[in-house]
């Protein structure tokens, strides 16, 4: 289909003649994606009701940190703070001792967990882009199953596995299973990716005498960087998004705990200092937002490339 | 190049990594847990082989078919409104406007905030005195006096279930809006030539084209959903008086809450059950789909 569209375009370069069908095309467009004004009122209308369902938590939770104590406490409810108070993002930092260290764990343990899935599923996706072994497929499909099972229906033997491998309370006790996890899925987006890089150039390098890992190294490593920065990023929101489970039942201990579980102990009090945690969530996601938000582009990227089949 | 016997032990070498890490970290613990479900492990290091003692006990304790019951009933209301949602989500951000890209960065936050702290927002939200649900329908006369709409059992419920589709609702709508987008121009605009008015082509060529994307995006959804832990979690607990309390939960609390190991894994067996059914369905489905196309 997009062939018989690239030779068109080139055609209508190429000669005057083509020019009109192409303005034609054109003008389809124009007039298919044209709107009735009601229409766009709807669409609006529609866009304004869905991003309100999915932003109206952080717009409630942002302004809660920007009211005080007493105002949050009582009624009639208003949306909007009547007094503006900054306390909360100053108080937070002495009712949540750790605040900083527990950024920094998330993001810590994001990075160990992205490394290892990055290290681990570069080999093992060129070897499924490129070698036809016997069970081939079967070991893909044993890769993709991994995904039926969550961290918590098999919480009992990973915690028996983190005690007696001795990791409990510690970091690795986060990164190790956090990491599994999100193996396969990233297996199957870089596979995808790299079957899109010719074998040609596998190949031209082995007639020139490279070896395989030569091949792998300098032809296609290079080549499935865009690849590689996508599974990357994928892979670091999947693991700072989902520490919750592991973090909770294998460390106990408040120096190693991610910001999630930081703040749920401030969560589970009788008395929650609503603002103070609101404020404290706001901080402790702001620098993973902010690369998040530079990087979004890659996201989509990432999104997308899983779903279309090649 | 690829045939040779070099070429597949050098490809089962770069699988090695990932083969071990998989075989350590999640086939041995799937492994391990059919084993524990037949045993009464506990605290103490020992245990002993009890047969089918623990599944006994899990089935005639009677409330075990009422949780799997209010499983499939949470699960399927909120893959349902996911889908739903998550295709007219798709459908808007599609729609060729001005803002479109920045109204598709906006749908992202729930999806790359951590699962918790948007969570502990649903919980204030949904707090009764002075949450922002509970107020809001006060300002507006709906209601006369607060709504604890967490300590109550049905509320709960389905309060549990908004905040599970809130989480999964921008990773659907940008997986549809994905596929919608790799549909040919071309029938849209051979459609419109002949008249077909817009829904007629909503109805005709997107929704058949995208079904293959909608059936994989179900199942995807329908696992994620049935193994959801966090939100009940830290909502409510699986309270109140158990109204909560899906598979996951109740596994959760019979194994780390009353560390009864041996049970908890019967009970997390069960769940590995149903997911594999749920896989059996998809694969059936998926194998009648392209059937279809081929005739």
């Amino acid at each position: 289909m997009t062939d018989v569209a690239h030779t068109t375009e080139v055609a209508a370069v190429d000669s005057p003649a083509t020019v009109k069908p192409k303005a034609r095309v054109k003008a389809t467009k124009a007039m298919i994606d044209r709107y009735k004004w009601y229409e766009v009122v709807a669409l609006y209308a529609g866009i304004a009701l869905f991003l309100f369902f999915v932003l109206a938590p952080f717009i409630e939770g942002f302004l809660v940190s920007l009211k005080p104590l007493s105002q949050l406490f009582s009624t009639p409810y208003s949306f909007i703070p009547k007094t503006w108070s900054f306390d909360s993002y100053v108080n937070m930092w002495t009712s949540v001792p750790m605040l900083g260290m527990h950024i920094f764990n998330s993001f810590f343990i994001s990075t160990l967990v992205t490394l290892i899935v990055v290290m681990v599923v570069v080999p093992a996706a060129y070897a499924f882009a490129r070698f036809s072994f016997a069970g081939a497929g079967l070991l893909l499909g044993g890769f993709l199953a991994v995904n039926m099972f969550s961290g918590a229906v098999l919480l009992i033997p990973l915690f028996r596995l983190m005690r007696s491998l001795g990791l409990l309370n510690t970091y690795w006790a986060m990164i190790v299973p956090g990491a599994a996890f999100l193996i396969p899925s990233s297996i199957w987006l870089l596979r995808t990716y790299m079957m899109r890089i010719p074998r040609e150039l596998d190949e031209a390098a082995w007639v020139d005498g490279a070896s395989r890992l030569y091949t792998l190294r300098r032809v296609i490593l290079p080549l499935a960087m865009p690849g590689i920065v996508v599974v990357a990023i994928m892979t670091f929101i999947g693991a700072y998004a989902q520490q919750f489970i592991f973090a909770l039942t294998f460390n106990s201990k408040t120096e190693f705990m991610p910001l999630p579980i930081g703040l749920f102990a401030f969560f589970g009090k009788q008395e929650v200092i609503w603002n103070e945690l609101m404020a404290a969530s706001f901080v402790g996601i702001l620098p993973v937002m902010i690369v998040i938000v530079i990087l979004q582009r890659y996201l989509v990227a990432g999104l997308t490339a899983g779903a279309i089949k090649q | 190049m690829t045939s040779t016997r070099s070429a597949t032990l050098f490809a089962l070498a770069l699988l090695a990594p990932a083969l071990l890490y998989i075989l350590v970290i999640v086939a041995y613990p799937l492994f391990d847990t059919v084993v524990l479900s037949f045993t009464n492990a506990a605290l103490r290091p020992t245990y002993d082989f009890v047969g089918w003692a623990n599944y006994q006990r899990i089935f005639s304790a009677g409330n075990f078919t009422e949780v799997i019951l209010r499983t499939l009933i949470w699960t399927f209301f909120s893959v349902s409104i996911k889908m739903i949602i998550g295709m007219a989500g798709a459908v808007l951000l599609n729609a060729a406007i001005p803002g479109q890209t920045l109204f598709r960065v906006l749908t992202m936050p729930p999806w790359i905030v951590p699962m918790a702290i948007g969570i502990f927002m649903w919980g204030w939200m949904y707090n009764g005195q002075f949450g922002m649900i509970s107020g809001l329908l006060q300002n507006f006369g709906i209601i006369s006096k607060p709504w604890p709409i967490l300590a109550a059992g049905d509320s709960a419920f389905w309060a549990t279930i908004v905040t599970d589709v809130w989480i999964g609702v921008p990773m659907v709508t940008i997986y549809f809006l994905a596929a919608m987008q790799s549909i040919p121009r071309d029938l849209y605009e051979a459609a419109w030539t002949d008249g077909a008015g817009r829904f007629y082509r909503f109805r005709r060529i997107t929704v058949p084209m995208m079904l293959p994307a909608i059936i994989t995006m179900s199942l995807l959804s329908l696992i994620a959903t049935f193994n959801s832990f966090d939100i009940i979690y830290i909502l409510t607990r699986g309270g109140p008086s158990g109204s909560t309390t899906t598979m996951i939960i109740d596994t959760y609390n019979t194994a780390m809450g009353s560390r009864k190991y041996g049970e908890g894994a019967a009970r997390a067996v069960v769940i590995c059950i149903f997911v594999t059914l749920f896989c059996l369905v998809y694969f059936r489905a998926v194998r009648k789909l392209q059937q279809g196309e081929a005739k």
